[in-house]
């Protein structure tokens, strides 16, 4: 048994460091490491700017065939699988084909009920002259609606990736309307002039009879759409916007999509539940005839052109 | 005729209004109209699922007033409105989880796009899971298609458009094939709609006349809507379409649009070609081994990456490797656990991408593991959530990832042949998923001096708590009372035939 130790020596042994180091009291390094805040490295800037460089670089080695071996023999035998693939699906789509049932022949499976039905009774069902337009418009009138739909949906996604801003139109306006192509030429206008009225009337006739002729809503569509961007492309996006800016584009629109789902909604539910629906048929042949083909013809016109016409002003500018 | 006949009907021609109505409003209006959308189509499918529980049977809706072989047809049974309800609900919840971040990454003026987008979204899933047509379901997946591809280029900076052309390139390759095997498919039946074309298949394997043409045109189906479900080696474009969109479009996109191709598949596979004809064609074994090297393979990248969001992205790749190993047992016990890994996966994914942004968020906006270190007690809310969507990622009891591991191993302990395969991978992948997720919870739950970052409670943010605490008791409800959802699969399946 030692005799007890005054505070002082006892501050000096091992074990009252020990145990205040345990408990936290004190940090064992104050005053016997000295202690330096670390400078912070600041490269100077050409500095980084070199090894930016030298790091493109060593990946542009990486990547670099001349340079490294396994990407030319990666290259080869990409190359090699990517040939050979091709060559097994056209001949296994070959074999697919010969096997086929031959073209035109009475006995194929394809010359079933169905298009038995459609060809001698669609004329009593549907009342359309035009078997196509009564096939996709009444007797699959749902795919079609659907098939407008992507039109729909394509200008909206082409809207969310090509829209730019109303100020920085306006600002671009004046440079961006007749940047690559020259102003007020008068040939371009002359032709213009004289097309845009019949190709617009066309593209209205086809619309209308659809229901009598070849042709129909989006054939009829694309030839006004395609009236329209003439226009544009003559005279410019000013004298276009007098008479079909953004807001006549989003109420044709969505008048002609909500009309076509309307109709269609009252098809398929009236068709649905037994009910007799009231659309008459009229007689074959005549403008006013075939019940929803007519109406929903015109419907697919308008939002086709307005399609086409959205592609051209979006790709152009970037706006209506 | 009994009224609830029409819901399907009406859900799909709603959607396509509230779409074509959205493009002409403002963003706040046009997000109401998708709140009102979303939330009436919860009920009129909850409607149909309990109508058609109690008939015992599926129903056909013919669209016009043309019957089977002529015009349009829609066909609702348990199976059917059990998915609309699903896919409804999640849409729901995570349009609502990721809200906030929408506001920030999309320009003002393009916001209202947004809701179209998904309003045409949710058209399309509905009219995938409903139809009785092959050709309405092509159109279907064309809107799918080009919806998909807006959502994850409405955050627009140069990663997600990259992404997006990317996904564009892969996702039209696979519509391509689906429709050049519906071409051969119609010249060699002359049907279009699903029941027609069984019974001609039947009969051309019968006849044995065409079957080399019948076997390419089910291939090119199925490797096209492989493609578009990102199966293991058709992935390429999926971890950063999942990892650099907006919040809300991941969650959708993992969660809905390609299980939408999958259940088109399961469709295809049991109402147009058979399950015993696409079983004796053999790419049900392709489909099997392609199902396990993803469960590998994808669980393996997702280990070695450095983002917590390509990390969930990568995770996915394996799900639905589980989903389609269950295809590839080829029996009904398998298809019901893939079924049932649909529903668990689509709530726990989407889960697991909304508490990710919730963690990421407290952690300066940086996605990279060193920066979430002790994030989860930052926003306490999400690290629970992300805590319980691991967990049924992992397959522990109690959760929903549990009950589908189950009836995976199940399925396979009834097919011979393919028995020790599959468990031997299921066990593997298990042990990687909890390998990855386990080390996120850990890395989230590490304390740190918490001074640097804000922290988040329920009152800075009550609707994404409350979207959290909802995906929770989802999860949970999958989890502990799955029998009444397995029963109500088997039951879809069997009218299914």
């Amino acid at each position: 048994m030692s005799k007890p130790k005054s505070r002082e020596e006892y501050e000096k042994t091992f074990a009252f460091r020990f145990f205040r180091w345990l408990s936290g009291s004190k940090d064992p390094y104050v005053g016997e490491v000295e202690m330096k805040v670390q400078e912070e490295t600041v490269l100077p800037h050409e500095t980084i700017i070199d090894r930016m460089r030298e790091a493109e670089m060593r990946r542009d080695k990486v990547y670099d065939e001349e340079q490294n071996k396994f990407a030319r023999i990666f290259h080869i035998i990409y190359v090699a699988m990517a040939i050979i693939f091709c060559i097994a699906l056209v001949a296994v789509l070959l074999v697919t084909v010969s096997c086929l049932p031959p073209d035109g022949n009475a006995s194929n499976p394809v010359n079933n009920v169905v298009s038995k039905r459609y060809i001698e009774q669609g004329l009593q069902e549907t009342g359309a002259l035009n078997i196509v337009s009564g096939m996709i418009l009444t007797y699959r009138a749902f795919d079609t609606f659907g098939e407008t739909n992507v039109l729909f949906i394509a200008t909206c996604c082409v809207m969310i990736m090509l829209m730019v801003d109303d100020a920085i139109l306006k600002k671009q306006a004046a440079m961006n309307d007749r940047r690559f192509e020259p102003k007020n030429d008068t040939i371009l206008q002359g032709v213009a002039f004289v097309l845009c009225p019949i190709i617009f009337i066309f593209g209205i006739y086809i619309i209308l009879n659809g229901h009598l002729s070849p042709g129909g809503g989006f054939s009829g569509g694309s030839i006004m759409g395609a009236g329209l961007i003439l226009y544009v492309a003559a005279f410019g996006f000013k004298r276009t916007q007098r008479f079909f800016d953004e807001h006549v584009y989003k109420i044709a629109k969505i008048t002609a999509l909500c009309m076509y789902g309307l109709i269609g909604t009252y098809f398929y539910m009236t068709g649905a539940n037994g009910i007799e629906n009231h659309i008459p048929l009229g007689i074959p042949g005549h403008i006013l005839s075939s019940g929803i083909i007519l109406p929903i013809n015109i419907c697919v016109g308008l939002e086709v052109a307005c399609t086409m016409y959205a592609f051209y002003a979006l790709f152009r500018r970037g706006g209506l | 005729m009994d009224f609830v006949r029409n819901f399907p009907c009406i859900s799909i021609m709603l959607c396509l209004f509230a779409g074509i109505i959205s493009s002409g409003l403002r963003d706040k209006a046009a997000m109401w109209v998708n709140a009102a959308l979303l939330t009436i189509n919860t009920v009129l499918s909850a409607y149909t699922l309990i109508y058609t529980l109690a008939l015992g049977d599926s129903f056909v809706y013919v669209m016009g007033t043309f019957p089977a072989p002529w015009g349009n047809e829609i066909r609702a049974g348990v199976l059917e409105a059990l998915m609309a309800l699903f896919f409804c609900i999640i849409m729901l919840l995570s349009l609502f989880g990721g809200r906030h971040k929408l506001m920030e990454v999309v320009e003002e003026d393009k916001l209202h796009l947004y809701y179209v987008l998904t309003d045409l979204l949710l058209s399309s899933l509905l009219a995938l899971v409903y139809t009785n047509d092959m050709f309405t379901a092509y159109v279907f997946v064309e809107i799918n298609t080009i919806s998909a591809c807006g959502l994850i280029m409405i955050r627009q900076n140069g990663r997600t458009i990259e992404a997006a052309v990317r996904y564009m390139i892969m996702s039209l390759l696979g519509s391509g094939m689906l429709l050049l095997g519906l071409c051969m498919l119609y010249d060699l039946t002359g049907h279009l709609l699903m029941n027609n074309i069984k019974e001609s298949v039947a009969l051309i394997v019968a006849d044995g006349d065409y079957v080399i043409p019948l076997i390419v045109s089910i291939v090119l189906m199925s490797v096209g809507l492989c493609i578009k479900s990102a199966l293991f080696p058709f992935h390429a474009w999926l971890p950063d379409a999942y990892g650099y969109s907006t919040i809300s479009s991941a969650a959708m996109l993992s969660s809905l649009v390609s299980k939408g191709y999958i259940f088109l598949l399961i469709k295809i596979i049991y109402r147009v070609i058979g399950l015993d004809v696409y079983d004796d064609t053999r790419i049900i074994d392709i489909l099997f081994l392609f199902g396990l090297m993803g469960m590998i393979f994808g669980s393996t990248s997702a280990i070695k990456e450095n983002d917590i969001r390509r990390m969930i992205a990568f995770s996915s790749v394996a799900q639905i490797g589980y989903i389609y190993m269950g295809f590839g047992m080829g029996t009904q016990a398998g298809m019901t656990a893939s079924i049932f890994h649909i529903l668990s996966h689509a709530a726990t994914k989407s889960l697991l991408f909304i508490a990710a942004i919730g963690l990421t968020d407290v952690s300066g906006g940086s996605r990279a593991f060193i920066e979430l270190t002790g994030s989860g007690y930052r926003n306490k809310w999400a690290g629970v959530t992300f805590t319980v969507g691991s967990l049924a990622m992992v397959g522990v009891p109690l959760f929903s990832g549990f009950i589908s591991k189950l009836l995976f191993s199940q399925a396979a302990v009834q097919n011979h042949a393919k028995m020790l395969p599959a468990l031997i991978v299921l066990g593997i992948s298990t042990i990687l998923n909890a390998i990855y997720f386990m080390k996120t919870v850990i890395r989230i739950y590490t304390p740190i001096d918490n001074s640097v970052y804000s922290v988040i409670t329920f009152k800075d943010m009550p609707v994404y708590a409350i979207v959290l605490l909802a995906f929770i008791i989802l999860n949970v409800i999958l989890g502990i009372s799955s029998q009444p959802v397995v029963d109500m699969i088997q039951q879809g399946l069997a009218t299914f035939a």
